[in-house]
């Protein structure tokens, strides 16, 4: 029986990640994701949690850090938000491209300028180009499950790749509500042990790491990490299955969609936003509307076969994002879902939505006047931007 | 209680507002229903105005958005009526938790009002913890107005958090707080 707790986003993050029994933690805090370092400091403290726990100088250093005891064969973690994650951008990079399946919270936080704290998610959408997995969750139940799930997706030998969570800044990091916590044991047996073979830093092993490549065989690099994005679909379906057998949750895998059997018309959300836009769906059936919801819920690698799926029967779309995709006037995933379709041949209206910048709210008004826009889409329309009245 | 029940309360920096719509949170969760609390604060300092979001109800709650129709709407400190339009978005028939010292009939109060309840919270927090932090009083006088979640769970989770002073804070607030149906 899992016991259960009420609790904080962040809370439901750092213990969440102290399950999984990471050897070593390092971060550096930054509003909104502070209190997850303090939870696991505290967690280190109580002696609950057996890590060696770093508080570093900056978010340079935790990056650099987790990335040398990955080497070294640990099993890692951090977290940070926006302005944290720009500054390690240098070794955020190199911690994909070195394969190591290093885990990372990132409590989504608007970009300055202006002088910003509140949430929004330009900050991981901005770098998903960056090799790492991308997974962007609703709840703190979510994120909870999320983080045990992330070292089984980063750890899988067809994957070996570094794995965010990302979650709304004070809309989840500071939401409170029930949480169920999953057994220890259970989660040791899911995760088992993190045991490194394709990289190392080992002297009864010796490997050249890193060392200066030509581009011949840098190409070949980037071949076989592109493979393992892909190979990280199937891993993270499987993934959710296994989780739900064990704990009796699942979250659809890498999308889910809400309503969408009859749909004739669909969201598209990511994030916490899901929940006013399920409520907005119910709505507007209620009132005879034929419309259904995707969430996306894993950005990198790109669900494209789920989202040309969960779209082919549509008349018309829309997508509302919380980013912005600058050169484009229009958010990112709006972009994204329209290259996943161009494959599938099937071509429909389609409008791109603006809102939540900056810890705006995208309310349940905002969601139904955007699910009413769908619905009578002709064609498809310029970017609309969804503001306070 | 069929459909969610939305709380807007209004504190400064340091009166532990957020911590109250937490603890009442936990009171709804172990009384077996669903709640769920969102605060929202600029920088983070003390005398600041902090705003914190509760929602309950008997079914699992999606939305985790702020509060725009407060079916009930928490005070803590009443020079904040000067500050912050408390009674925003309010609905008919809405319930007003305030401490203040003064007569609900001496407070210009929004029509749409049904129910105030008051309560000296600063004398109350003075008296039994020596400092005018009126959170804990401010849930007795709550729970007084409303019954949303029980006294028990909430003096209880007091407690856990703040000792055995704030327990009886919660309970204090409850007693002495005075329901007037306008």
């Amino acid at each position: 029986m899992q016991s259960f707790d009420v609790m904080n986003g962040n809370r439901a993050a750092a213990i969440g990640a102290s399950l999984a029994k990471p050897d070593v933690i390092a971060a550096y805090p930054i509003t909104p994701q502070t209190p997850v370092v303090e939870y696991l400091t505290q967690f280190v403290a109580d002696g609950v949690l057996e890590s060696a726990m770093s508080e570093v100088e900056s978010e340079l250093t935790a990056m650099s850090m987790v990335t040398g005891a990955s080497l070294a064969g640990a099993r890692t973690f951090t977290a940070t938000s926006s302005q944290g994650l720009a500054l390690m951008y240098e070794p955020y990079f190199r911690a994909s491209t070195l394969r190591l399946p290093i885990v990372m919270a990132i409590v989504n936080r608007e970009m300055i300028s202006p002088q910003t704290v509140w949430g929004g998610p330009q900050d991981s959408i901005s770098v998903r180009d960056s090799g790492w997995l991308q997974i962007y969750v609703e709840d703190n139940q979510e994120i909870m499950d999320m983080m045990i799930q992330a070292y089984k997706i980063a750890e899988n030998e067809g994957v070996l790749l570094p794995i965010n969570i990302c979650y709304d800044g004070f809309y989840l990091s500071h939401m409170t509500e029930k949480v169920f916590i999953p057994e220890q044991e259970k989660v040791d047996a899911f995760l088992g042990r993190y045991q490194p073979n394709h990289i190392i830093l080992d002297p009864s092993r010796p490997m050249a790491v890193d060392p200066l490549t030509n581009g011949e065989l840098l190409m070949n690099y980037r071949y076989l990490h592109l493979e393992a994005q892909q190979n990280a679909l199937q891993v993270i379906e499987e993934t959710d299955k296994e989780f739900e057998s064990l704990f009796g949750r699942s979250y659809g895998g890498l999308i889910e969609s809400y309503r969408m059997e009859d749909a004739e018309y669909a969201i598209i959300t990511m994030g916490s936003m899901t929940g006013a836009a399920k409520e907005a769906v119910d709505f507007a059936r209620q009132n005879g509307k034929s419309i259904g919801l995707v969430k996306l819920r894993v950005l990198r690698p790109f669900p494209k076969s789920k989202i040309i799926e969960a779209l082919s029967k549509v008349k018309a779309f829309g997508v509302v994002d919380r980013n912005v995709s600058f050169g484009w006037n229009t958010g990112v995933i709006y972009q994204e879902i329209k290259s996943a379709l161009y494959e599938s041949g099937q071509f429909m209206p389609s409008i791109p939505f603006i809102g939540g910048l900056g810890g705006e709210d995208l309310t349940l008004d905002m969601m139904i006047e955007a699910i009413e826009t769908i619905c009578h889409a002709s064609e498809s329309k310029e970017t609309i931007w969804l503001t306070r009245e | 209680m069929n459909e969610i029940k939305e709380i807007r309360l209004h504190g400064r920096g340091g009166l532990g507002t957020v911590k109250a719509a937490e603890s009442l949170v936990y009171a709804a969760v172990m009384d077996g229903i669903y709640a769920n609390s969102i605060p929202f604060f600029g920088f983070e300092r003390q005398g600041a105005p902090v705003t914190a979001y509760l929602r309950i109800s008997q079914d699992p709650i999606r939305p985790k958005n702020r509060v725009y129709k407060p079916h009930a709407v928490v005070v803590m400190d009443p020079t904040l009526m000067k500050a912050v339009d408390v009674f925003e978005g309010i609905r008919e028939n809405g319930i007003f938790v305030i401490n203040t010292a003064l007569d609900p009939k001496q407070l210009n109060i929004d029509p749409k009002v049904k129910t105030i309840v008051t309560v000296d919270a600063n004398s109350i927090a003075m008296e039994i913890l020596n400092n005018a932090i009126t959170n804990t009083v401010m849930l007795g006088a709550l729970i007084k107005g409303t019954g949303w979640v029980s006294l028990d769970r909430v003096m209880d989770k007091a407690g856990e958090l703040w000792g055995e002073k704030n327990r009886q804070a919660v309970m204090r607030g409850f007693q002495d707080a005075k329901v007037t149906n306008l």
